[in-house]
């Protein structure tokens, strides 16, 4: 058990009983939280979405990995290249138990966004990597499904992959409550779909698609099925083998973990036949001047000295995620979204960009003020201590589906607490006030 | 409050009663910006009455959409340099340049050349809004080039 998480279950929270909230003692194992800000204020942090704080432990891991163990994995055989490889390794086994996976499926990238690039180009790759690969190829004729309400993130790289090829690009809708409009689904996944990417929790909406009903519609036409979870796995409990999904995306820096380092699940015979991305070195077999052959994977998918010590913060992250539980993270969460939806709720003038409830819905919850500009609305909740994140939020089209300029987007984590919402609920009070629309 | 710094009662005047407003002809040079990072968007024109840098800056038209500060800065703006010829107002420009960069340090402020503008003083010091208040001004610097490239 961590240090925050003992005596969990005997500390009732001063508010929210019943709620199924997490122990605001949690928050002393981020050190960055004490801080203050804008003249003394205390910090109330809702930008998780955007990138989390991190506990001690994982600040602790890396600093010790540079202290005692530095040395470039998978290279050399001294004792510290022995040490830093074993550290590296546990961490991917540690990642690999957290959302169910077998160590050789984890593949290290940067964040999510390179992640869905790698699939990406693999996919562009496989026309020129032999018969292996074919099944990744793609050109005129084809096309590739991805939704309205994507990050960029998982937008741009299949927009490119498609200009590419020649394939075509096409998207699922947004319905006005702000969920994944389903109603063609039979028509827009079919025969000629090579993959469908799609969001595991919306960034902006918070909104939880359907998975499984994508899956099996996608899987019954031969389409491969990529989830950008960088909002979902740090957020709920995910296991890759229920979920059903071939490639599943998902960033450290917004679980606990550093900045730097991201992962890439996916099955393991798709990973086999899947051709490279980027090449260099450590991804090879044998190099002669004429040609290369390759690792099997992970390897092949991780040239260049990679993040180690990020790896391997990344694996504590998930280390004390699991302890905590994430039934519980999720739980505290969805408590926290029902008291925002109510709290903003009372507010004239406020509209919540998205599910109005928490069924099927992640700790994003986007609003709009009446008459007053989110970047506007930011800087008086900044003024007063509430940093949340103010824009289109890496997702434009969201925005535009829904004929705003921007969103004021409030996000949580397991540190969050009701008194965090009563600041917010308060400051959004006090931009109407400040602006004269109230 | 550091709010009643950033956000004066001019910059607030402008936003809620922008001048020059609405896109209108005739016009020679046509500009449209975006900021990335928020999304705010402006489409501005620029008419010019005569040739070259000593042409008179002639109407000044906007469309923009965005927070109060990118909306008060594309009144104050073509406000201020309507009716200027080019080189002043891109003198006028430049000392408003100037300004957003100080970051609040001591630069002392031309009232005499900025007159309302020196309003944004105050946002100078807030790294992620420099960018709403200089957003028509970029704008207005494209479409006046593509004015005088017309032009000449």
């Amino acid at each position: 058990m961590s240090e925050a998480n003992r005596g969990a279950g005997g500390v009732v929270p001063p508010q929210g009983q019943g709620m199924n909230l997490l122990p605001e003692e949690l928050k002393k194992d981020f050190p960055l939280l004490r801080r203050t800000v804008r003249g003394g204020r205390p910090l109330v942090y809702l930008d998780s979405g955007a990138t989390s704080q991190k506990p001690v432990r994982v600040l602790d891991a890396e600093r010790e990995f540079y202290e005692r163990h530095n040395a470039a994995p998978h290279r050399g055989a001294h004792l510290l290249a022995e040490e830093a490889t074993e550290a590296y390794e546990n961490a991917r086994v540690s990642i690999a138990r957290f959302i169910g996976a077998t160590p050789g499926e984890i593949v290290f990238t940067k964040n999510a966004t390179e992640g869905i690039n790698l699939v990406a180009y693999a996919m562009s790759n496989a026309a020129t990597a032999g018969p292996e690969a074919e099944r990744f190829a793609v050109g005129p004729g084809d096309e590739v499904v991805v939704s309205e309400m994507e990050h960029h993130a998982n937008l741009v790289p299949w927009q490119q992959l498609c200009l590419r090829t020649g394939a075509t690009l096409r998207w699922f809708g947004i319905t006005d409550e702000g969920r994944l409009d389903l109603a063609d689904l039979d028509e827009l996944v079919n025969e000629r779909t090579k993959i469908v990417a799609l969001t595991h929790q919306s960034n902006v909406l918070g909104t939880v698609p359907p998975v499984e009903r994508i899956v099996d519609r996608a899987h019954a036409v031969g389409a491969l099925v990529l989830l950008d979870a960088a909002q979902s796995v740090p957020h709920q409990p995910v296991d890759v083998t229920a979920l059903g999904a071939d490639f599943l995306a998902f960033s450290g820096h917004k679980m606990l973990g550093p900045t730097g380092i991201g992962v890439l699940w996916g099955r393991s015979e798709l990973l086999e036949a899947m051709p490279p991305f980027i090449t260099g070195g450590s991804m090879i077999e044998v190099v002669r001047m004429e040609e290369t052959t390759f690792m099997p994977p992970p390897q092949r998918f991780e040239a260049g000295v990679p993040m180690t010590a990020q790896a391997i913060g990344l694996g504590v992250a998930c280390d004390y995620l699991a302890e905590i539980g994430m039934d519980r993270v999720h739980a505290h969460e969805e408590a926290l979204v029902g008291y925002t939806l109510e709290r903003l709720g009372e507010i004239p003038g406020v509209r919540v960009i998205g599910p109005g409830t928490t069924e099927a819905r992640g700790g994003a919850v986007s609003f709009t003020v009446e008459d007053i500009h989110p970047h506007d609305v930011g800087q008086v909740l900044d003024e007063l201590g509430v940093e949340v994140r103010v824009g289109h939020h890496c997702a434009w089209p969201i925005c535009r589906r829904f004929g705003i300029p921007a969103t004021t987007r409030a996000t949580f984590y397991l540190y969050n607490t009701l008194g965090d919402i009563d600041a917010l609920a308060d400051a959004v009070r006090q931009a109407q006030k400040f602006f004269g629309t109230s | 409050m550091q709010l009643e710094a950033m956000y004066q009662e001019v910059i607030l005047d402008h936003y809620r009663n922008p001048l020059h407003k609405g896109l209108r002809e005739p016009f020679e040079g046509e500009a449209h910006h975006v900021n990335p990072t928020c999304g705010d968007e402006v489409t501005l024109r620029v008419h010019l009455d005569g040739e070259g840098q000593d042409a008179t800056v002639a109407d000044v038209s906007y469309d923009a959409m965005g927070c109060s500060i990118s909306q008060a800065s594309a009144s104050v703006m073509s406000d201020l340099i309507i009716g200027k010829s080019v080189k002043e107002a891109m003198a006028v420009g430049e000392e408003f340049l100037a300004l957003m960069q100080s970051r609040g340090q001591d630069v002392e402020p031309d009232e005499d050349v900025l007159e309302d503008a020196i309003a944004f003083a105050g946002v100078s010091k807030y790294p992620a809004r420099i960018k709403c208040a200089l957003l028509a001004w970029m704008a207005w610097k494209d479409a006046t080039a593509r004015a005088l490239g017309e032009a000449s």
